[in-house]
């Protein structure tokens, strides 16, 4: 049977409570796979090699540098989960700033902090075997990913934009009918379209999708009456180091600076 | 039922758009002064009768129980990128346009099994095919439903389930009164008078409120004789004509279609690269096109019962999977994705399918997150 291993670096452990949340299904996983290692379930700690390994988080700290290190070499396939481990998280936030600042301002003796400057994805460390995206993941596409490794197939995960399953689902477009700024058209699929069927603009929880466009975007969302700040904030949350969206925001930054 | 049988059928549901229907079908006509026995009887004969209505500010087409639930007193504000609903069309019930729905969720399901298998054994996927009469349908959808079928069962290898739920339909037009702004119909020659491809065709009338009825079918005939009616008149029949004389009037949009071909031919335009740093690639137009018909497969394996299943969804042009050969897309970039849809639209679908791809419904306008006018676009091509 294959061996399974759930691994945790920094993040919040929502992706691995995804996998816990599978409930209907989790039986029938454990049927197929071994669970050899997956501390947020079990304190069984099975040894290695692992066939699959799905790791949470991001690298942060020295000791992260080489456990991941450690990981990669004990698993035959790593599958990454969630934005922390794809895109570096919300905690990547830090990259903007000075981490030793926040550290100051945070902890009482910020000397016994060992954090590294730069919150990264894992593949900036090891080779990947495929990245899922979300925070967090949906729960569908991460028994997708299990089952098409069972497979040995390619996951069925596509990475054109959130419309597609927004309107498969039977919605308006909020941006359209309501005027409500939306990340949508930028933003990889794979939620369900969850925020704007409950009349919400699109947060971009999955990151950036194949081929975004933020400048046609922001240029529209400031119509809709959004400022510079608000465009740079929709930007940084969970993916604000991801590539497309770190140039949004910078783009959003520029274009204020090119008015004035 | 197996292919054979359904294609040796007699008259397939495409054809029953022919004869006697259309302004010159003054024997026909009948007016009802209300739509709450039309509900009924429609419901009566096995219908889920799906209608417009309100919600979330936007008008859809949903199943409802009683006429009380249509759109009443509500119009409509469309422009690129923008729709808005504003009450103060009084007791007028159908006084706005488009809405994002057609009749596409209909006749093509966003998601559907197309097969299942488990072990060796494949299990077909025989999907219900539940009898919908769909109410409010306008002249651009009736047209686009003509588009489809044509794509659908005009080729040598008709969709049988598609011809399952196209015979399920029983189609309810009505005469378009206000256009949107973004309509053009007009131009595209579909509408905005329903004259072929319904079962009835409704135009509604004011002071007295009251709907002048046209049957285009043997099932609508038998519809509209089960309903209180009286015969139209002249002057009903007159003001009827008038409704859509008017809305001719107010289109939103215009496109000229006389060399549009050719126009489109003009590959090397510099106008893709302008358009294509405004288009998201976000598929928005497609999805709320009543004729955009393309697909993809997406095969399954599921845990729990060792079952897997091939299950067929929308897919749009503006993906980079759409066009993957051989691990890489054939248009990766923007303006080659919208040059392809748009070409394929107005230009190839013709050479294709003998018609044009747009029924002039103004949806991908309005619905454009950011705007994108393909008239606009139609009209700055050299």
């Amino acid at each position: 049977m294959p061996r399974l291993a759930v691994w945790k670096f920094a993040s919040c452990d929502g992706c691995q409570l995804t996998f816990l949340d599978c409930e209907d299904e989790l039986l029938s996983v454990a049927a197929r796979v071994e669970i050899a290692y997956f501390l947020e379930a079990s304190s069984v700690l099975g040894p290695g090699p692992y066939d699959l390994s799905l790791v949470e988080g991001s690298i942060t700290t020295p000791e992260d540098l080489e456990r991941i290190r450690h990981v990669r070499r004990v698993s035959k396939r790593l599958v990454t989960i969630g934005a922390c481990a794809t895109a570096g998280g919300i905690q990547a936030l830090r990259d903007f700033a000075d981490v030793k600042e926040f550290a100051a301002v945070v902890y009482a003796r910020p000397d016994y902090i060992a954090t590294l400057d730069r919150s990264t994805p894992i593949a900036a460390h090891v080779p990947v075997d495929f990245e899922l995206r979300g925070c967090p993941p949906d729960k569908h596409q991460l028994l997708e990913v299990i089952s098409a490794f069972l497979a040995g197939r390619r996951p069925v995960v596509p990475a054109h934009s959130v419309c597609v399953e927004c309107k498969a689902r039977g919605n308006a477009c909020v941006m359209v009918a309501h005027g409500t700024p939306c990340l949508g058209p930028v933003t990889q699929a794979g939620c369900g379209a969850l925020c704007p069927t409950f009349n919400r603009g699109c947060y971009g929880c999955f990151g950036p999708m194949e081929s975004p466009n933020h400048a046609s975007l922001n240029h529209w969302m400031r119509g809709l009456g959004m400022s510079t700040p608000e465009l740079v904030r929709i930007y940084r949350t969970y993916h604000a180091t991801a590539e497309p969206f770190r140039r949004a925001a910078e783009d959003a930054q520029e274009f204020e600076e090119g008015e004035e | 039922m197996g292919l054979s049988s359904l294609l040796s059928a007699r008259r397939p549901p495409y054809c029953e758009r022919e004869g006697r229907t259309g302004e010159g079908d003054a024997v026909d006509a009948v007016v009802i002064e209300t739509l709450e026995p039309l509900v009924a009887e429609l419901r009566a004969g096995g219908y889920a009768v799906v209608g417009p209505v309100v919600r979330e500010r936007v008008i859809r087409f949903e199943e409802i129980a009683s006429a009380d639930r249509l759109a009443r007193g509500w119009t409509d504000v469309q422009e690129p990128g923008r729709y808005r609903l504003t009450e103060g069309a009084g007791e007028m019930i159908f006084s706005f346009a488009a809405s994002p729905d057609s009749a596409k969720a209909y006749t093509q399901p966003p998601r559907q099994t197309l097969f299942r298998m488990r072990g060796e054994q494949i299990e077909e996927a025989e999907e219900d095919a539940p009898r919908v009469a769909l109410l409010g349908l306008r002249a651009c959808d009736l047209a686009a439903i003509a588009v489809q079928d044509r794509v659908f069962l005009g080729g040598r290898h008709p969709d049988p389930a598609y011809l399952r739920r196209r015979r399920a339909l029983l189609l309810i037009a009505v005469n378009c009164a206000v256009p949107g702004g973004t309509c053009f119909c007009v131009s595209m020659h579909t509408g905005p008078r329903a004259t072929t491809g319904f079962d009835l065709a409704l135009t509604e009338l004011a002071a007295p409120h009251r709907f002048v009825v046209e049957t285009g079918s043997e099932r609508g005939e038998r519809i509209a004789a089960a309903l209180p009616h009286r015969p139209a008149s002249a002057e009903d029949l007159a003001a009827s004509a008038e409704v859509s004389r008017n809305a001719a009037e107010h289109m939103g949009r215009h496109v000229e279609t006389e060399g549009i071909q050719e126009r489109l031919s003009a590959h090397d335009s510099p106008r893709w690269a302008q358009v294509g740093a405004r288009c998201l690639t976000c598929t928005n137009c497609t999805m709320v096109c009543p004729t955009c018909f393309c697909s993809t497969v997406e095969d399954a394996t599921s845990f729990t019962d060792g079952t897997a299943e091939r299950i067929e969804r929308w897919d749009s042009c503006f993906t980079l999977d759409f066009s993957e050969v051989n691990g890489t897309p054939v248009r990766g970039s923007n303006a080659g994705r919208y040059r392809q849809w748009l070409t394929h639209k107005f230009s190839t679908w013709i050479d294709q399918f003998g018609m044009s791809g747009c029924v002039g419904c103004g949806r991908c306008i309005t619905w454009c997150p950011v705007g994108i006018d393909v008239t606009e676009e139609l009209a700055n091509l050299p």
